[in-house]
């Protein structure tokens, strides 16, 4: 035990489960986890919808809601339900020395727009022009404002008033990854005190499926749990929309402010394999083992998402593991990009709270589990690079 | 011999590598050249047509292979062409740099060129529809990977053999600075003897321009164009939109004499503080800005009087320069006026992503050549503004240390402070 050990003092969830950690405890363990997914907006794509919320609770200004985007309002929201989780909501003392690292992707087009462009470009040639005649009279000018990666942030220092720094990090899982490390390593250092770390993705947005798609990835069909996707239509994600925000804090600062602590995150590990080359799921067997080098795991978070060749090899490498329950969190909210690791993070450290971990969420792979798990593994394995794990133990 | 740990008992970082891309061309000898004589690099757009644009001029980069290619591609091109440069100065190798990246770079997206050629390449549906249907059976990966925000940076690692997982990080206009404190971090920590920082940004098409157009944030001053920017002049009008990139490799100073390395300079401190009072304003009272210089001298373990030189943000909008000089004045007090400052930008655009980093090499140039690059288009000053903009001539000057600040939007203040010799 160390002053600077990092623990996790706060969390705030949304997915298409419901709103807040709470909500997601009561629907991911019971008997029998569903998932609620939209097959029919997108179709032939599945996607786990934006869920019943009132940004009114975490977002007072009308003011500021108009400004942002639904991914900056998802995340906005979350990151006050992990701030008011922590007690540090309103406490101005602390939130103006709190460091802040987002992980974020764009923002969101103006859909009308472009498929205004898009359906005039059929006729003209001269689309340079098209181009300039659409986008200066038809853009709404606060729109960018909307859309720039690092204003996620921005918006959460304007209504939470978190400044003490504000860092945002792109690229996909790997991304959330770096920004729980980047905030861990600073608590650990010394340097910081206490951080809050997280991210957000829109699903119900076609840009945001078309970044997948672009690739092949995304799953078509009937929805199926995520390890179950590897003979079915399309690339195996089913994209999910959700945000996943943390408060860590220095386990000193978390005692002297005597909030309760739901885990300690131990170790945060990742990687670049160079997939193309290498074995990936000797590569990711590799960074779990560094994650938790005595094995002391009883139960494996997996951010898995469904795509198949990532799935695949990170469901050899655990197989490779010494046996802990697997949940795949991404059958029941889909995949959330960015949020995947902090959602993973997440659901580790309740599971650590509440001493007990989640029934199986796909009874053809995840075998269930007993007892009490001490130490939960949270995995990312990018759906197309980048892997990161992290180790979630008691406080 | 200086001590090789700073005041708060942690590595010096030094640096050892520079390379520099700006619409003056490419390389660090031929920017500091153009720069210092004064030659702005700003042109009417030529790579789309200006039709119904109110602002007509940028400082593009339009001498490169890839630029035309698009955002992502003429970004990559150029950080690898300036990570080759810092890489080769260093003397490290520069397919197994062994040390973390940190890459500042634009938010991606689909470019209209690919945007429009899938919807031409399908003929079901409208709108997205067709563009997701046309996705799917194109599975190409080329388009794939330029809207995947990680791909850059993954390209990076891959050719440069960094190591770990590459950050890509924005900040927005501050992205640059955020990359190197990235890395001063990374070494502080012990986490790694070495590290490679790059800003690099090819963002500047169509819908760019007019984005930043709508938020009233441009200069509309298109002829002649080498005049549009103009930094803490009276009649500032915007900022000129730009392209550019530069790369530092940082190393800890035991690291770099250990290997007989030539250290270009040090990076001694960095300061950070976010804003909660708008998205593209700044609080009136300046204090995050004010906070932010403080807490780069701090970190440098320097007073105010420390600062010989500074490298200002000076973007040439009327809201930037005002408050910059606002905060300056309030932390630096009546020394303010006798402090020489200069705005890069004034010849090279506002490089966005880039800039802090691009910035941060200019001022490395500025200490080791001993000569401060001028403010150029300086001929109407702002009587509001009473600053030593070393005006329109590049200045002699025996410059030990700068402060180098970059604000932007969404609240973000970063501030350098790098010194010649470990402080």
């Amino acid at each position: 035990m160390s002053p600077n050990d990092v623990v996790i003092t706060g969390i705030g969830l949304v997915s298409a489960l419901g709103v807040g950690s709470d909500a997601h405890w009561q629907r991911l363990t019971a008997a029998a986890p569903e998932p609620v997914v939209d097959a029919l907006r997108f179709a032939p794509y599945t996607i786990h919808p934006l869920p019943e919320i009132d940004w009114n609770l975490q977002i007072a200004k009308r003011g500021d809601q108009r400004q942002m985007e639904t991914w900056q309002r998802l995340g906005t929201y979350a990151a006050g339900l992990a701030l008011d989780d922590a007690g540090v909501k309103g406490n101005d003392a602390l939130t103006a020395t709190m460091d802040m690292v987002v992980a974020a992707a764009g923002g969101e087009r103006d859909e009308t727009v472009d498929s205004a462009i898009l359906a005039a470009s059929a006729s003209r040639t001269d689309h340079g022009i098209l181009l300039n005649e659409k986008l200066t009279t038809e853009l709404r000018p606060t729109l960018f404002l909307a859309q720039l990666s690092n204003l996620l942030a921005g918006n959460i220092s304007i209504v939470h008033k978190v400044t003490g720094s504000s860092r945002t990090f792109m690229g996909e899982e790997g991304s959330g990854v770096s920004a729980i490390d980047t905030a861990a390593a600073g608590i650990r250092s010394g340097r910081s005190t206490h951080a809050l770390v997280g991210a957000a993705l829109n699903s119900d947005h076609a840009e945001t499926l078309l970044a997948y798609e672009l690739g092949g990835y995304l799953h078509r069909g009937p929805w199926k749990p995520v390890w179950d996707r590897a003979g079915a239509e399309g690339g195996g994600v089913v994209s999910g929309t959700g945000a996943a925000f943390l408060v860590l804090e220095s386990r000193e600062h978390a005692e002297k402010r005597g909030v309760p602590i739901y885990a300690k995150l131990d170790r945060v590990v990742s990687d670049n394999a160079r997939r193309s080359h290498d074995d990936l799921s000797a590569e990711i067997e590799k960074l779990l083992r560094k994650a938790d080098p005595e094995g002391s795991a009883g139960l494996v978070i997996s951010g898995a998402s469904g795509a198949h060749t990532a799935t695949n090899a990170e469901r050899q490498a655990l197989k490779r593991l010494p046996s802990a329950a697997i949940r795949a969190f991404s059958t029941l909210t889909g995949h959330m990009k960015e949020a995947q690791f902090p959602f993973a993070i997440a659901l580790a450290a309740l599971a650590i709270r509440h001493g007990s971990a989640y029934p199986s969420f796909d009874r053809h792979v995840e075998k269930d589990s007993a007892g009490e798990p001490k130490a939960a593994l949270a995995t990312a394995v990018g759906f197309y690079r980048y892997e990161g794990a992290a180790l979630v133990s008691k406080a | 011999m200086a001590k090789t740990t700073d005041h708060l008992g942690r590595p010096v970082v030094a640096v050892t590598g520079i390379g520099l891309i700006t619409s003056l061309g490419v390389g660090t000898e031929d920017n500091w050249q153009a720069l210092t004589s004064g030659r702005s690099g700003i042109r009417q757009i030529s790579r789309f047509p200006i039709d119904h644009l109110n602002t007509q001029i940028s400082g593009m980069v339009d001498f490169l292979k890839s630029s035309s290619e698009g955002p992502s591609p003429l970004t990559y091109e150029m950080a690898e062409t300036v990570a080759i440069e810092a890489i080769a100065q260093s003397g490290l190798d520069d397919h197994d740099l062994a040390g973390p990246l940190f890459l500042a770079a634009p938010p991606v997206e689909l470019s209209w060129k690919s945007r429009l050629g899938l919807y031409a390449a399908a003929s079901e549906a409208e709108g997205y529809q067709r563009l997701l249907s046309a996705a799917r059976r194109q599975n190409n990966s080329e388009i794939f990977d330029t809207v995947q925000f990680g791909t850059i940076a993954g390209h990076l690692s891959d050719r440069f053999g960094t190591r770990g997982l590459p950050i890509t990080l924005s900040t927005a206009c501050a992205s640059g600075a955020t990359a190197i404190q990235l890395g001063v971090e990374a070494i502080r920590r012990g986490e790694a003897d070495r590290a490679l920082s790059i800003g690099a940004d090819g963002s500047a098409t169509e819908e760019a321009v007019i984005r930043f157009s709508l938020l009233s944030a441009l200069s509309t001053h298109n002829d002649p164009p080498q005049k549009a920017s103009k930094p803490f002049s009276k009649d500032r009008d915007g900022f000129v939109l730009a392209e550019g990139a530069a790369a530092l490799v940082l190393e800890s100073l035991d690291a770099a004499r250990a290997r007989g390395a030539t250290v270009l300079g040090i990076l001694a401190g960095c300061g950070e503080r976010a804003d909660d009072f708008h998205r593209t304003r700044s609080k009136p009272d300046g204090s995050p800005a004010i906070a932010a210089v403080r807490a780069a001298l701090e970190d440098a373990g320097m007073a105010e009087d420390g600062i010989d030189y500074i490298n200002a943000h000076g973007t040439s909008t009327p809201e930037n320069d005002k408050m910059e000089h606002l905060s300056l004045a309030t932390v630096f007090g009546e020394r303010t006026r006798k402090i020489p400052i200069s705005s890069n930008k004034s010849m090279i655009g506002h490089t966005l992503s880039a800039a802090g980093a691009v910035e941060a090499a200019f001022s490395f140039m500025t200490m080791l050549e001993g000569v401060i690059p001028p403010t150029i288009n300086y001929d109407n000053p702002d009587p509001a503004i009473d600053l030593d903009v070393v005006p329109n001539v590049k200045r002699s000057a025996d410059v030990g240390t700068v402060l180098s600040n970059s604000f932007g939007f969404g609240g973000q203040n970063a501030c350098l402070v790098m010194a010649r010799e470990p402080v």
